[in-house]
């Protein structure tokens, strides 16, 4: 316990005392802050245009004009970011040559995984824990709907984590951080576009890459909608790739 | 308390070592000496659990590596090579990360962390970023977290590479200070090293175990003839002729020694023969003034090149045949 809580401290340490978390949150913040921007005034044209007609103005809610697309946006940009946290967790151990005196301390693989990852995830959860002023604001200007707002938050954590999962495994392949970024940002939007080619190949296969698609189960959340096939395929997705992690690491003392 | 038996180790097709077999007793500082790519540092990971034997047993304190891998590092303290330290983190904060790791319990820990600091000399950069250390802190630092939770097994592969003169002294000071109730096997291919510190030597030279023994052990089993010093003033020719005269005396040859007047000769001599009396003779009778005489001691040195070259002169090249065996 006391060793999982080391590798912890010390991955987390890392991240605030390297540019890497500050420079994810300013990036992050910043591009989600200019999209919500966008859709505010963009609803507020709209709002002018609806004074006069009143069959455009039952349609417009903050929720379906502000909150949903935000949301969507804010998934996009994890996936680019990701990959940027993901990237040194075990890439850089290797290349300095510390995962030698990691792997030689009496810490079980299990600690040192569950220290990196939750490490990651405190990140995930500090970088959306900074958009939500923007929440604030809204319901400070209207009444936009807190069960959408939650769902969707969930639903980003969710991906996040499958993301950061996904990157984790493909940073313990290599000792190389560029390498690592690619890979894992390779992989995350393969798996983001994947439902786009349903169309293309027959039934079935169509509807096994459907289900695979990131996108597709992270739009129900979105919508306010938690369905148990959603959380239950980010839950796997996560749970996969941090089990390939595990044997990734536990190949070092086998294979050499 | 180590017993290292048949261990072979491949990296693809080459062997790093092979067939090694050998053993350390609680409480003996044992060097692992050798030229560079030896297989030192293989045979270190293998006996700390970073990386797997091909073949063989290696069994620590009657655990075996590969069963009980988290029982023996918890009885072990490593230092890596190039000693990989996160260079972002304070010295402090540091041995902290690695009490924690290695599970010391919070009421003990800083204790441990002071005591750790003050015997390996820490107290003057506790606070400093472990970048900006010398090389000669950075070792200590490395030497501190192998040496926290007071593990009873030390593994030191090369600590005092690197290091001017007077921090190798002061490195090797540290060892021999904290080496009293720990067994330490080192590595190493400074050969003077081995001779101050350790009790025990293990010539490893391509992969295999060459020589085993103590360090003055080796110098007298391997040396193959005794050598002596001699300086005289006397005419050079006649007093060559002489000393070749003397009963034992196998070769002569002049010592170049440069100043005008005196000559210097080195003489071998059969090995346990002592000629010394017979030659101090010979030079008063004919009435020279002898100025020198010394017996040289075998080194180290001598034993370590003779069987290092010794082994290539021999075979080919150990990679070569390995590589046929690994292939049939």
């Amino acid at each position: 316990m006391s060793g999982f809580y080391a590798v912890f401290r010390k991955e987390t340490a890392n991240f605030f005392v390297s540019p890497i978390a500050y420079a994810v949150l300013t990036i992050f913040l910043l591009i989600s802050g200019f999209i919500f921007w966008a859709n505010v005034s963009y609803m507020s044209v709209i709002s002018l245009q609806a004074a006069s007609n009143p069959m455009i103005g039952e349609r417009i809610n903050i929720t379906d004009f502000v909150v949903r697309p935000l949301m969507q946006n804010m998934g996009f940009i994890l996936l680019f970011v990701m990959p940027l946290i993901t990237m040194r967790v075990f890439s850089e151990e290797k290349k300095s040559g510390c995962i030698e005196l990691l792997l030689t301390y009496p810490l079980t693989d299990m600690a040192v995984l569950a220290g990196k990852f939750l490490s990651v995830i405190l990140l995930l959860l500090i970088i959306l824990a900074g958009t939500l002023p923007m929440m604030f604001l809204l319901f400070g200007l209207s009444q936009p709907d807190p069960g959408t707002i939650a769902s969707g938050y969930l639903g980003l954590i969710l991906m996040g984590s499958s993301f950061l999962a996904l990157g984790m495994f493909i940073s313990s392949l290599t000792e190389n951080q560029i390498v690592a970024a690619a890979g894992s940002f390779g992989a995350a939007l393969l798996f983001w576009i994947l439902g786009w080619s349903s169309m293309l190949t027959g039934e079935h296969v169509g509807a096994v890459l459907k289900q695979l698609a990131i996108l597709e189960h992270l739009e129900s959340f979105n919508k306010g909608v938690i369905a148990l096939s959603d959380l239950s395929f980010f839950v796997l997705f996560t749970a996969f790739f941090l089990f390939l992690t595990l044997r990734s690491l536990e190949t070092h003392r086998w294979r050499g | 308390m180590i017993e290292v038996e048949n261990l072979t180790k491949y990296y693809g097709r080459m062997a790093a070592i092979r067939d090694v077999n050998f053993r350390v007793e609680s409480g003996e500082i044992v060097g692992f000496l050798g030229p560079n790519a030896a297989g030192k540092t293989t045979t270190m990971r293998i006996l700390t659990c970073f990386a797997p034997a091909s073949a063989g047993n290696v069994r620590i304190l009657g655990m075996d590596v590969r069963e009980d891998s988290l029982k023996i590092r918890r009885k072990l303290g490593y230092l890596p090579e190039h000693v990989p330290l996160y260079d972002w983190m304070r010295v402090q904060g540091y041995l902290e990360f690695v009490a924690r790791a290695k599970g010391i319990p919070s009421s003990e820990r800083q204790t441990e962390i002071r005591r750790v600091i003050e015997e390996v000399g820490l107290d003057q950069v506790t606070h400093k970023l472990i970048k900006w250390l010398s090389k000669g802190y950075r070792q200590r630092v490395g030497l501190a977290q192998a040496l926290i939770g007071d593990p009873p097994i030390l593994v030191l592969d090369e600590p005092t590479i690197g290091l001017d003169p007077k921090q190798i002294r002061e490195i090797r000071l540290l060892i021999k200070g904290f080496a009293h109730n720990r067994t330490v096997i080192l590595s190493t291919h400074i050969l003077p090293e081995v001779s101050q510190v350790c009790d025990r030597v293990i010539i490893i030279n391509k992969g295999s175990i060459v020589a085993e023994d103590s360090p003055a052990n080796l110098a007298r089993a391997h040396g193959k003839s005794t050598r002596c010093h001699l300086v005289a003033r006397a005419p050079e020719s006649q007093f060559r002729d002489t000393i070749a005269g003397v009963a034992g005396v196998e070769s002569v040859a002049a010592s170049g020694h440069s100043v005008p007047g005196e000559v210097g000769l080195t003489v071998e001599t059969g090995l346990g023969a002592d000629v010394r009396p017979a030659m101090a003779r010979a030079v008063l009778e004919h009435g020279w003034d002898l100025l020198e005489l010394r017996q040289q001691h075998v080194t180290l040195e001598d034993v370590f090149i003779d069987l290092v070259t010794e082994e290539s002169d021999e075979e080919s090249p150990i990679g070569d045949s390995v590589m046929k065996e690994a292939a049939s």
